[in-house]
Parts: structure tokens; sequence; C-alpha cells
């Protein structure tokens, strides 16, 4: 048992994952760094991406399996697709997941349909591996979530941890799955650690976690959200109401009966996500269980969600755009009276 | 030879730009600001050659490496910094931030944080220009990186069938991130690739900033005269980091060292007598220069904080529907 950073657990996934199979390769800008003059030859290795999350990757397993590449994303995006059909497991880095729009097609038309379209035949085992997150103040294109975005698509699945354990058991998974798998690393969390056992297995793709066992009211947390439910939850266990915390982990696929079964319990939901509200990940858990668990709600399902707007730089405007502890105290509140 | 009035708006301007970021490095040092710098020392005379051959209605966009570009276009330096400074009265009103300084009414398309995301915005700038037959100059400014994006190639193509006389201006500062220009290009000259588009393209000195306004000068009419896109390679150094707080270990002491002797500052200074200014006029330039960025920095720190709600604001001209959380 070991204390592991988001970052490190991520890491460590790769390691293994480059140790245990050689066709795995990685792909992206600066995840090494250091790419130098001829005559001026600096540090190589410099960076292992903007959050130095792959550094010493190169060092270990060299520049074949581990390629800085241009800012070219459509290109090596591509490519990822046609070697994974014919034999390599490549992760290519998506440095931020708002850089999506110049490499979408990739995912969203070739990665994603290639298997069905083609007949079966073949498969796409490829990894994104992409930043996340507002409360960086990186202002509108440096701090989208997107997890939608993804979801919508038929073909591809999407993770999301939220701890360390997860980060590690969830990649370890995504990179031996034979789909291509967006996994989705938040940046504001990837300084934050817990244990994380050495032999830690694979965590299956589709299983949620109850982070929390509560019968008065079921939180469903967005990744970093959990941060703010347990929060949220610590404070209400003061006053006595028990909230569950129920972390999906994987949006694509869902394990819907993880929530299911929680909603059956406490009869009173909410949803907390730090994405747009329209189309999100919270108005479809939000749907399935109107849907699926209708009779056993108590009230209406609550959403809370950043607003319809881009994500603000300013310190005052990006905070209020991201949900809140507050904001759950206050809707549990509501739904407690209920 | 350039009116005496030019040369001192050109020394006002790049000293007003390292001074500036001289100050975003300090602050950026002591966490005074929040989120991402990235600071344009090196980049000083080509932000400023460039924009001394245009007017101040002429259309650019610029990068997330954008202060410089900012302050020659004539964006008040007090909004500027009241900006990077996240308040209300920043020239994006606080939601852009350092990485997104941008003042339409002063020709700026925008700064844009998607790497060659301008090019294609400034064609279409251009397009319209060419509509109106109106004869605004239209310039966008990227990195060495960009051009190994489709959308510039996409916007280079266009540009060239459709015979658009907008200009394209590479700052080759070395690298790309952390990937030296050495290591990324696969043609000898960086402006090599502008062959497959049988564009026009010119390479020049980016320390130089009267030999890039003379570049540029002379692009502008050239390509309103044949009704083509041209392309300005412009080299010179980047002597930040990628970011601040980039450790820069890729970038070898030697070769920093090597690349301040040609630093546009020194070059500047080193010229001024050729351009008519005595040590008297360099001096009272660089005072006034010091002062103007001091000045806004003081301002910038007792702006007014943007109030939350304020996030609400202007995402569309028009929505029949409020929009909350
Ligand atoms: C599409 C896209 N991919 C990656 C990035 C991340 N990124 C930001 S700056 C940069 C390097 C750009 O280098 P260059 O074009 O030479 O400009 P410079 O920073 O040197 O001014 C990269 C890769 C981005 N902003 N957009
Ligand atoms: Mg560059």
């Amino acid at each position: 048992m070991t204390i592991k950073t988001v970052k490190d657990a991520i890491n460590d996934a790769l390691v293994q994952s480059f140790e245990e199979d050689k066709n795995v390769i990685l792909m992206g800008e600066d995840i090494a760094g250091g790419k130098g003059r001829e005559q001026y030859q600096g540090t190589q290795d410099a960076w292992g991406g903007p959050f130095g999350v792959t550094q010493g990757l190169y060092t270990k397993f060299g520049g074949e399996r581990v390629r800085d590449t241009t800012i070219a994303e459509a290109g090596f995006f591509g490519a990822a697709i046609g070697a994974a059909m014919t034999g390599l497991r490549p992760i290519v880095e998506l440095m931020y997941v708002d850089f999506a729009g110049v490499c979408f097609d990739q995912m969203m038309n070739q990665a994603a349909k290639v298997r069905y379209m083609f007949g079966g035949k073949q498969k796409v085992p490829m990894v994104v591996r992409t930043v996340v997150g507002a409360g960086f103040r990186a202002g509108s294109e440096h701090s989208q979530t997107l997890y939608s975005l993804y979801t919508h698509i038929p073909g591809l699945k999407v993770v999301a941890p939220y701890d360390a354990y997860d980060a590690k058991g969830l990649l370890l998974s995504s990179i031996k799955d034979d789909d291509p798998v967006i996994f989705m690393e938040h940046k504001r969390l990837y300084m934050t650690s817990c244990e994380v056992p050495d032999d830690l297995k694979p965590i299956p793709l589709g299983k949620g976690r109850i982070r929390r066992e509560g019968s008065d009211v079921t939180i469903i947390a967005i990744q970093r959200m959990n941060l703010f439910a347990e929060e949220a939850a610590n404070e209400l266990e003061k006053i006595n109401i028990n909230c569950e915390i129920v972390d999906p982990r994987t949006y694509s696929p869902l394990d819907e009966e993880l929530i299911f079964h929680s909603v059956k319990k406490t009869g009173k939901v909410i949803i907390v996500d730090e994405s747009n509200p329209k189309c999100s990940l919270a108005s479809e858990i939000s749907s399935l269980i109107s849907e699926k668990c209708f009779s056993d709600l108590k009230a209406g399902v609550i959403k809370i969600t950043a607003p319809h707007t881009p994500v603000p730089f300013s310190p005052p405007m990006e905070d209020f755009y991201i949900p809140s502890t507050k904001k759950i105290i206050d809707a549990v509140k509501k739904l407690k009276d209920v | 030879m350039i009116e005496k009035e030019k040369v001192y708006w050109i020394y006002k301007k790049i000293f007003t730009i390292r001074f500036f970021e001289e100050r975003i490095k300090k602050i950026a040092k002591e966490k005074i600001v929040p989120g991402y710098l990235h600071t344009c020392i090196g980049s000083e005379a080509i932000c400023v050659g460039v924009m001394a051959a245009l007017n101040q209605d002429d259309w650019i966009s610029s990068t997330y490496r954008n202060h410089g570009h900012a302050i020659a276009k004539g964006c008040e330096l007090n909004e500027i910094t009241s900006e990077i400074y996240g308040r209300k009265t920043g020239i994006c009103k606080g939601r852009g931030g350092s990485m997104h300084i941008s003042d339409f009414s002063k020709g700026m398309l925008g700064s844009f944080g998607i790497v060659a995301a301008g090019p294609a915005v400034v064609l279409g700038a251009a397009l319209q220009e060419k509509i109106n037959k109106s004869n605004k100059t239209c310039v966008s400014f990227f990195g060495d990186g960009a051009i190994h994006n489709g959308a510039f190639h996409e916007a280079a193509g266009l540009a060239k069938l459709w015979d658009i006389p907008m200009i394209f201006v590479c700052e080759n500062n070395g690298y790309a991130e952390a990937t030296a220009t050495d290591w990324h290009l696969n043609t000898k000259e960086l402006s090599d690739i502008t062959k497959a588009y049988d564009m026009l393209s010119y390479i020049g000195d980016g320390n130089n900033v009267f030999e890039v306004y003379d570049i540029t000068k002379k692009a502008i009419s050239e390509a309103k005269q044949k009704n083509t896109p041209i392309f300005l390679e412009f080299k010179n150094y980047r002597f930040s980091g990628q970011y601040e707080g980039d450790t820069q270990l890729y970038q070898p002491q030697e070769e920093i060292d090597k690349a301040k002797q040609n630093d546009p500052i020194k070059l500047a200074k080193e010229n001024s007598s050729k351009y008519g200014l005595n040590e008297n006029d360099l001096e009272k330039i660089i005072n006034e220069a010091k002062a103007d960025v001091d000045k806004a920095f003081d301002h910038a720190d007792t702006q007014p904080w943007p109030q939350p709600e304020d996030a609400l604001e202007e995402v569309y001209v028009n929505y029949p529907v409020e929009i909350n959380t």
C-alpha cells in the first residue's frame, strides 16, 4: 500500500502497461519534451506533458514508443487509429480536452465507427488521455470538461476517474480494452492522493462506485464533484442527514444498476456535474432515473451544474461557474423536508 | 527614411512591451495573478515592426502569447493589465484573462488559445474587405509550431486560391513549447512550406524592428498590388519559457547566451542614433515606457472584481431565455 497522487498513479499505469505489452505506444505534444537543436541539445524528457504526467517514459522506453509529435492532432489521432487496427495499442495525449475540436472527426467518424460500419471485422484499441476541468484560472479554451461530447458517440467509451486508485485501475483497463476509450484526467485532481495498492488489478469499465453509504439522499457526483459531495456529506452528517455518494466513474458504459439501486433506497437524487447543463451527463442520468425509477422518486431530480456559458477566467466568476459544496448542501436540505 | 514621430513610436512601444513582460514575469513569480501567463520577451521587434506598418483599424489575430501584439496595436495598457488581474474593467471584462487579451475596436479579431485558429479567421476578414472593396490590411500572427496544423494549411490554400491579399506572419522563435524548431521542421527554411501553395514568402530578422517594419510594409503593398497572400517568417528567440513557471531545461544556457547577443531591445538601442535618437531621447523614452507600465500595474491592482453573476452575460447577442444556474 502506497499513498499516490493521481498524477503518479497514471504514470504507474502507463509504465506497467508499457512493460506488459510491447504494442503499447504513446504519442502527443511534448509528452517527452526537449526535442532539441542540432547544435545545442537541452534536457530531453524535460516536460512529460504540461503536467509532467508522462515524464520518464521516454527515458525508460525510448523514442520509438514514446513519440513527441508536432501540433498536428488530426494527424496523430488518425495515425493512432490505423496503428490500433493493425496491432498496436496506441495512447494519444490530447493536451487539453478543449482541443477536441481540431481532431474530433478522427474520434467521431473513424475511431468510433470503423468496427460497426465495416462489418465488425476490425477493432480500434486506442486510448485518448486528455485533461479536463475548470478551477485553474485557465480561461474559456483550457477549462472545459466536455464529457458528454464523447459520451454521445456510439463506439467510444468514456472514463473519468476521481482518485488515484481509480485512475490507475481504470487506465490499466482502458489500455487493455479493445475499443477506443477517452480517458479524462481532471487538472485539479492530479496532485490529490490516496492509497493505491502496488498490485492493483484493472478496474472494469462500466462499474461505478459507492463512495459513501447513506440512506437519506443520493448524490451522484461526476469526477471532481465527488470532492464537493464528500464535503457536503460531512457537513450534513452533523445535522443527521446521511448522504449516499455514487461515483459512476465511467460514462459510457454507465453503471445504471448501481445508480438505480441507490435511488430506490433514498428516493431523492442530486446530480452534480461540472459541465454545461444542456445535453450533459447530468441531464442524461436524470432522464434515465425518471424513466426507470419514477415510482421510487419522492421528489424531482435536482441537477447542479455549470451554467450555460463558457468558462470565465476571473476567479469570482469561475468560482460561480463551478458547482460548490454550498449548492449541494442547500439542495440536500431542500430535499430533506420533502 | 522614416519620420521621427514613427521612430519615437517604435521605440516607445518596444520598451513598453519589454518592461510590461518583465513586470509580468515578476508578478508571476510572486503569484499575484492567477492562471497561465505567456510572455513574449524576444518578440518585441516583430510585434512593433509589423504594427508600425499597419493602421489602427487594420485587422490582426493573435494567440495566447498576445501581450506584445495588444500593446503594439494600441490596446489600453490599463485595460490589458486589469484583464490579466481578472478585474471587471479589464479589456475583456475579466472573462478572457491573459491568454485572450483582445480589443475589437483596435482591430483585434481575437487572441485565440487554440494553435493555428487565427489564420482562417483573418482570411475571413480579408475576404470581407475584398467583397466590400475596402482596403484594410489583414494580418495573422502565429508561431513556428502552428505551421504543422491543418487549420493553417487550409487557410493558406484558400487565401491563395481566392487571391486574398492577407499577410501571414510567422514568428519563428525557435520553439513550440518544449520542442525546438530544428527538430520539428521538415523543410530547410520554415517558409518553404508555402511552396505547396505557390505563395510569396520573405524571411526577415525578427530581432531588428526596422527590418521587420520594412519587410512588412513592402509585403503589404505587394500583396495588395498583386492580389495575393504573402507569408512572412521572422526569426527570433523565445527568451521566456512556454509559460511563466516553465523550467526551460530544454533551452541550454549556451543557446540563451548566444541569442542574447541579438536581443531586439539591445539591437534597438544600438541602432538608435542611426534613426535620429540621441542619448537623451532614448532615456526619455525608456523612462516614459517604464512609468506607463508601472502606472498600469498600479491601476490594475485597484480595480474592482467582477460580480460572480457577471459570468452569465453576453453569451449570445440575443437569447430569449434567461441563462442561470
Ligand atoms: C490545437 C492546439 N494544440 C496544442 C496546443 C497547446 N499549445 C499551446 S502553445 C503550443 C506551442 C505553439 O508554438 P508556436 O506556434 O511556435 O508558438 P509560440 O508559443 O512559440 O509563440 C502548444 C502545442 C494548443 N493551444 N492548441
Ligand atoms: Mg514558437
